[in-house]
């Protein structure tokens, strides 16, 4: 589903003295299927956009369409949006509450007034999709380990069919290679549906090994919006508001100063060892 | 003997079902033999679930071993009456800043602890000034807490701990939550605690980046230390490590990609500078 924000203002505690100003002008258009960073320091902004795009908040002045459709329009369904963006927030396994992870995953398409049949495969399906161990459907949310809780609060969103994915740190507290299974399953969930994909995320390093495009936020502003190596190349700016690049472009760049001729765009452990042999004079693999 | 030093400890969960019923009992932590020396910078790496965060609550009594000894700075855990005096040994740093702060401005919230245990007031702000310098937050210290970022409210919560004069700080994956100039901030504050005051760390985290700098490293699997060493020797360990769940720093990684290339690098390169000194002296077209 394609998404366009057309100069999108958000003020917190607007027409007090507390005024803040959250989002500043953000125009941004997001096609179908494409899997979108949103990076940003703590503060820049980028939680309330995503809280835009379904609906939790509205702007104060500008519009956000989706699919030509303008969801501030009073007549829009809301309710409608909520299903078709689906939201995953920081640590979503505090939002498990259910008896067993089967009937948690089955919350959300029961409140759209499915049958149960339609509900159950739905939740079958999303299981499936985030890899979540079939012998665990029964288990209690709460006895089940950090990195599968995490698994079965995104199928909750997932059993809703969303058409846009929003995950807020996905992977924050899971181990390296929690964090990897995780993404990798999230990659194939956007290669195999075509969903469109935001990953909000502090880690470059998965940022730049997963996602087609970035957006940096900062102060309520889009900074920068390209693919991962044009936006990686500000790295010294991206320092500047809090940020960083992943670490091999560091690793890259101390290389080129001592002499060798790297090409410092690599952005992955496997784009950068390429380059590194090449630069010796080894032809890559 | 070592400010902290545990012998044979074992921790048992009891796992209940519904009625209450013992279903069974699962070992979080097993045979664990630590012994730290005063001053150490010690870093605990594990995968989610590998018991790490519950032999941590083990160093300052919010656990106590269902066998073996821990001792705090020659105190055993396990005698009751010594608990307060081992909380003030022995400090805990948690992840979530928002779950650890208190008071209504900085300085109130630091001086929570002291207060606490009876320190005399003038004392009190003195040591509240040298906490909040010592992490960098001493600018802040007029202002409310919930406007601050998570690297900083992370800083107030170490200067909370170090202003009760603890001879150690356990510090549990407190860079989680935060983003990376948090992380920069909370890591040079922790570094400088060390080196500086040269108090005893121990670092619970999942950025391998984190730990490059500790003298010793625990690595914990199933309740057990699976691996200990040195930084440059736990990771010279790419496949290990892999298989227990871990990562390496990006430049060892990146050496190892390089090593499996051809390039004859020296294991257990950690940072970027080093890898950049292996490549020169490896010459060029080599």
């Amino acid at each position: 589903m394609a998404i366009i924000l057309d100069h999108v203002n958000y003020v917190y505690g607007a027409d007090t003295p507390l005024a803040v100003k959250a989002l500043d002008d953000v125009c941004l258009q997001i096609p179908d299927g494409q899997f979108v960073g949103l990076i940003g320091h703590t503060g820049s902004g980028k939680s309330t956009l995503v809280q835009h795009l379904n609906g939790l908040l509205k702007t104060t002045s500008g519009h956000i369409y989706l699919d030509g459709e303008d969801i501030s329009d009073r007549d829009y369904d809301r309710k409608k949006l909520r299903s078709r963006v689906g939201l995953v927030f920081q640590y979503p396994e505090h939002q498990l509450f259910e008896i067993d992870v089967f009937h948690d995953v089955c919350f959300g398409p029961k409140n759209l007034g499915l049958d149960k049949k339609e509900v159950q495969l739905r939740a079958f399906d999303a299981l499936r999709r985030v890899g979540f161990p079939m012998e665990l459907y029964d288990q209690s949310p709460f006895e089940i380990s950090g990195g599968q809780k995490r698994r079965a609060a995104i199928a909750g969103v997932l059993a809703m069919k969303p058409e846009v994915l929003v995950l807020d740190e996905p992977t924050a507290g899971l181990d390296p290679q929690g964090r990897d299974e995780i993404l990798h399953q999230i990659k194939e969930l956007q290669e195999s549906t075509g969903m469109t994909i935001i990953l909000v995320s502090h880690s470059m390093e998965d940022v730049a090994e997963y996602v087609d495009r970035i957006i940096v936020m900062n102060q309520g502003r889009v900074m920068y919006d390209a693919v991962p190596k044009e936006v990686f190349s500000h790295y010294r700016e991206l320092e500047e508001v809090g940020l960083a690049a992943p670490q091999v472009t560091y690793i890259l760049h101390e290389l080129r100063e001592r002499g060798f001729d790297v090409d410092v765009t690599a952005t992955t452990i496997e784009e950068a060892a390429e380059t590194v042999a090449r630069a010796l004079g080894m032809s890559g693999k | 003997m070592g400010i902290i030093e545990t012998k044979d400890l074992v921790y048992e969960y009891i796992r209940r079902d519904e009625e209450g019923n013992v279903e069974g009992i699962t070992k979080a932590v097993d045979q664990v033999d630590l012994d730290i020396a005063p001053g150490e910078f010690i870093a605990i790496l594990g995968h989610n679930g590998s018991g790490k965060s519950t032999l941590a609550k083990h160093l300052n009594a919010i656990l106590t071993p269902t066998e073996g000894t821990v001792w705090v700075d020659g105190m055993d855990t396990a005698q009751e009456e010594k608990v307060w005096d081992i909380r003030r040994e022995a400090g805990m740093v948690f992840q979530n800043p928002d779950n650890q702060i208190i008071g209504q401005v900085v300085e109130e919230d630091v001086g929570f602890g002291p207060e606490n245990m009876g320190v005399p007031t003038r004392e009190i702000w003195e040591r509240v000034e040298e906490s909040l310098k010592a992490v960098g937050m001493y600018k802040f210290r007029r202002h409310s807490p919930n406007k601050l970022s998570g690297g900083q409210k992370q800083r107030v919560s170490i200067a909370g701990v170090l202003a009760m004069h603890p001879k150690c700080i356990i510090l549990d994956e407190p860079t989680a939550m935060l983003d990376p100039q948090g992380r920069r901030e909370v890591v040079r504050a922790v570094r400088a605690l060390n080196q500086v005051e040269e108090i005893t760390v121990i670092l619970i985290t999942h950025y391998m980046e984190e730990i490059i700098y500790a003298d010793r490293v625990y690595v914990m699997d199933r309740g057990k230390v699976a691996m200990e060493g040195t930084p440059r020797e736990i990771f010279s360990q790419v496949e290990a490590l892999k298989e227990l769940r871990l990562d390496v720093p990006q430049a060892t990684l990146l050496s190892y990609e390089l090593q499996k290339r051809g390039v004859r690098l020296p294991d257990g390169i950690l940072t970027k500078e080093e890898l950049a000194d292996a490549l020169v002296a490896l010459g060029p077209g080599s």
